[in-house]
């Protein structure tokens, strides 16, 4: 049970970065890929009716990690107390300026909330991967499955305290990035035509090198961090295929880009997302949040909610996510093909 | 970390407060909406239409406030209440992630049909739409209600050997007695807010001769729903309410009315000042021996007053909790008067006409903003000195290793960001305001983001 539940979040958390990361990527490039309003409108509204939906999957994984996992949400969110409550006001900020930006037809106005939803956007991207990195370097927990850890203390290597920020986390922050800059530009591809699309594609190839420097040096700097990873690979080999998933994404996305066919290099970065992060959370299972003394780590047994709950919450659960497929299938459906503005009509 | 603790009540309180200024308008509004959609589908009048769009822009940036201000809640509990997360998460956990499985999914997809595919998608739907609407954001708010009312009154739970309590019985808390006066008397305080806002707003248009056609729908409308549902919160909801907070936090209720002494034949407080310290209410008006008759009925009884009840039990902030629930009843009795005079003078046709009272409908617009948050006070300053009632107190549930120094630090940057976000929504809604009913469809259709 507890098992499933791990599953459950993963997934939850998987198909927010799956969905939100296109529209956080789309975010951190649009200033660069984008020469005037009209094409900065462009972007928008391949994203306009999509992106509230896909960040209801962090409100609503965020909602099943508290339910599943009350222990790993009360010790987590109170221990990465600053950052979190910055990444809530980067949300607030990022989603206003996707919303706002359309409702006073003013260049002034719009520059601003175009330079609000690239600063949010980009962070937000960066705090999201220097989150995953602290998950998966462990993090200071005491006896009672709490901990404190400042944002940042002297980014030294070596470090016996080392900070929220550090080197190695921000080195995954900026795989992060990187990652949903491609998966962004990929999206993007698939939405527009023309100069506009092959700008995205030269983004998505530029970005798609750093992308592989980043991935070889992100998996090393993991490995030495916490080489306790490969153990559960190891225990279970078939995990392997995780990684794999991975890099034929990473592949592919080369590949796909190269032969200029933009749905499979979208799906080939959609792979590479869900390959990456299923590696991180097999790696750190059964574990759901490592502690830096092992002794004291959470896991999907002591963090985990009462047998009771985790029954009837799978019941709902199902239902309600059979729901939201229901009604994502439908909206992605509705506002399929590629964006023209001419056709306001939506 | 002790010293945590007051500004994290302070933050919980000053976000949770400000957010809920916007669900408030938006889940009576939804309602109001879905009422102007399906008359237009009966009797095909364009106005009523063009009532529908001009107040699902109004919704749009509303809902968007609200989504945008909601986020931190649900993260604060972990952030802020870690150890009341641990501690109770078992069971609040399932409302609260109940919420995001199926209101925000419900709502993100049908607020954005809703406000896209009238044109794509014909009158049917639309009107489909704003029903999902509507019902997408009253099911959010009975999951936040149930979730609140749990913390007023546990149910459904049971004590493990090392302390932490878990679900006992699901159904229990999904249909704790306490939600129902609960729920009914907070979605009617969001249908009097968006009536008196959508009638206000009529009042505005027809005393400025402007865009009057669709000034006197909004009145009508809005004075129809405001008359019933402003009854609705005095009875039977506000009765229903103040019986269980009777029966179930007899203290919270002896500290609402400023009641300090036992007494049999209890008089009820209009107004005055309640001085803690000699256990007294300064300068008061009173209505001999009511309060007995409106617990016990005619025949009265006594009534226990804060004396009877052990100190470290009291709420902790007495004279607030006093000020918000007469605050909420007072404008609650104004509300029915206005909104009863109002439904008057539109059934003998004179509303449109006679000034003094659209200048009065118009003015009122704040104030249900002000009774509902004050109404919320009520609840939760009743409730302390408890997190969940009797059970776990405030001073036990916050994050045990975050200083005081962030939580200020985050204070001040919420406050800062809200400000702006107030300030922009001010100006937002002075403009649509302004371009009136006729000129949505220029705006609605030329733009790309979700509410446009």
């Amino acid at each position: 049970m507890d098992t499933i539940w791990f599953i459950a979040v993963a997934l939850m958390i998987t198909m927010y970065v799956l969905l939100d990361g296109f529209d956080l990527g789309a975010g951190a490039i649009h200033l660069f890929a984008a020469r005037n309003d009209r094409e900065r409108r462009t972007i928008l509204r391949a994203i306009g009716p999509v992106w509230d939906g896909n960040e209801v999957w962090l409100i609503a994984g965020g909602g099943t990690l508290f339910f599943a996992f009350p222990i790993l949400y009360a010790s987590s969110f109170s221990g990465f107390y600053l950052p979190l409550i910055m990444v809530l006001w980067l949300l607030i900020i990022r989603g206003l300026s996707i919303e706002l930006r359309g409702h006073i037809n003013d260049p002034m106005w719009a520059s601003f909330w175009d330079a609000m939803f690239f600063i949010g956007s980009t962070l937000l991207a960066i705090f999201f991967g220097a989150a995953l990195g602290n998950v998966v370097r462990g993090v200071p927990l005491n006896r009672d499955g709490n901990f404190f850890q400042p944002l940042w203390t002297d980014f030294n290597p070596f470090s016996e305290t080392p900070g929220i920020l550090d080197w190695y986390t921000v080195l995954i922050g900026l795989l992060a990035l990187i990652t949903l800059i491609v998966h962004g530009a990929n999206y993007l591809a698939v939405k527009t035509e023309n100069e506009l699309n092959a700008r995205f594609h030269r983004i998505a190839r530029l970005s798609w090198v750093a992308l592989v420097v980043l991935t070889v040096l992100g998996t090393i700097a993991t490995f030495w961090v916490s080489p306790w990873l490969l153990e559960s690979f190891n225990e279970r080999p078939y995990g392997y295929v995780l990684p794999l998933v991975a890099i034929a994404g990473l592949g592919g996305i080369g590949l796909f880009n190269f032969r200029r066919q933009d749905k499979a290099a979208f799906l080939s970065s959609s792979a590479y997302i869900v390959g990456m992060l299923t590696s991180t959370v097999f790696g750190v299972y059964p574990r759901v949040l490592p502690a830096v003394n092992p002794e004291n780590s959470l896991t999907i047994q002591n963090a985990a909610a009462s047998d009771y709950g985790q029954a009837v919450g799978l019941v709902w659960w199902s239902i309600g996510m059979v729901l939201a497929a229901i009604y994502f299938v439908a909206m992605y459906r509705l506002f399929r093909g590629k964006v023209r503005l001419e056709d306001e009509g939506y | 970390m002790e010293d945590a603790l007051t500004p994290s009540r302070l933050q919980f309180a000053f976000t949770v407060t400000y957010h809920y200024l916007f669900p408030m308008l938006t889940m009576g509004l939804a309602l109001l909406i879905f009422v102007l959609k399906s008359i237009y589908m009966r009797n095909s009048n364009e106005l009523y239409n063009k009532s529908a769009r001009f107040w699902a822009k109004i919704f749009a940036v509303t809902f968007v406030m609200g989504v945008v201000t909601g986020i931190p809640l649900e993260f604060q509990f972990g952030t802020n209440w870690a150890a009341f997360s641990a501690f109770t998460g078992d069971i609040i956990a399932q409302t609260l992630a109940m919420e995001g499985a199926f209101a925000f999914f419900l709502e993100s997809a049908f607020v954005g049909l809703f406000l896209f595919g009238e044109q794509r998608f014909g009158q049917r739907l639309h009107w489909f739409a704003s029903l999902m609407v509507f019902i997408g954001t009253w099911a959010s708010g009975y999951f936040i209600i149930t979730t609140n009312a749990w913390m007023q009154h546990p149910v459904g739970y049971r004590t493990l050997e090392h302390g932490n309590i878990v679900l006992a019985d699901y159904w229990a808390v999904l249909l704790n007695r306490w939600m129902f006066a609960q729920y009914a008397h907070n979605m009617g305080g969001a249908v009097v807010c968006g009536a008196f806002v959508m009638a206000g707003l009529g009042a505005f248009y027809v005393l400025s001769g402007r865009h009057g056609e669709y000034g006197r729908i909004f009145l009508k409308v809005g004075v129809i729903a405001g008359v019933l549902s402003s009854i609705w919160m005095l009875f039977p909801t506000g009765h229903f309410s103040s019986d269980q907070v009777a029966h179930h936090q007899p203290v919270a209720l002896a500290a609402m009315e400023g009641h300090f002494r036992t007494e049999e034949g209890a008089d009820l407080v209009f107004i005055g000042q309640p001085d803690v310290e000699k256990l007294e209410i300064d300068n008061p008006i009173v209505l001999p021996g009511g309060l007995s008759i409106l617990l016990y009925g005619p025949a009265g009884g006594e009534v226990k007053g804060l004396e009877d009840f052990p100190k470290k039990n009291w709420p902790d902030n007495i004279p607030l909790l006093y000020y918000s629930y007469h605050v909420m009843v007072g404008l609650g009795s104004i509300f029915i008067g206005i909104m009863m005079l109002a439904a008057f003078m539109l059934w003998r046709g004179w509303l449109f006409t006679f000034r003094p009272m659209l200048w009065v409908l118009m003015l009122a617009i704040p104030f249900p903003f002000i009774a509902n948050t004050a109404g919320w006070f009520t609840a939760e300053l009743g409730r302390q000195p408890w997190l969940a009632y009797g059970l776990m107190r405030t001073s036990e549930g916050v994050s045990p290793l975050i200083s005081s120094g962030s939580v200020l630090f985050t204070i001040i940057g919420f406050a800062g960001i809200y400000l702006v976000m107030g300030l922009l929504y001010i100006v937002l809604m002075v403009r649509e305001v302004g371009h009136g009913p006729e000129a949505e469809q220029a705006t609605l259709e030329n733009t790309e983001s979700m509410t446009a």
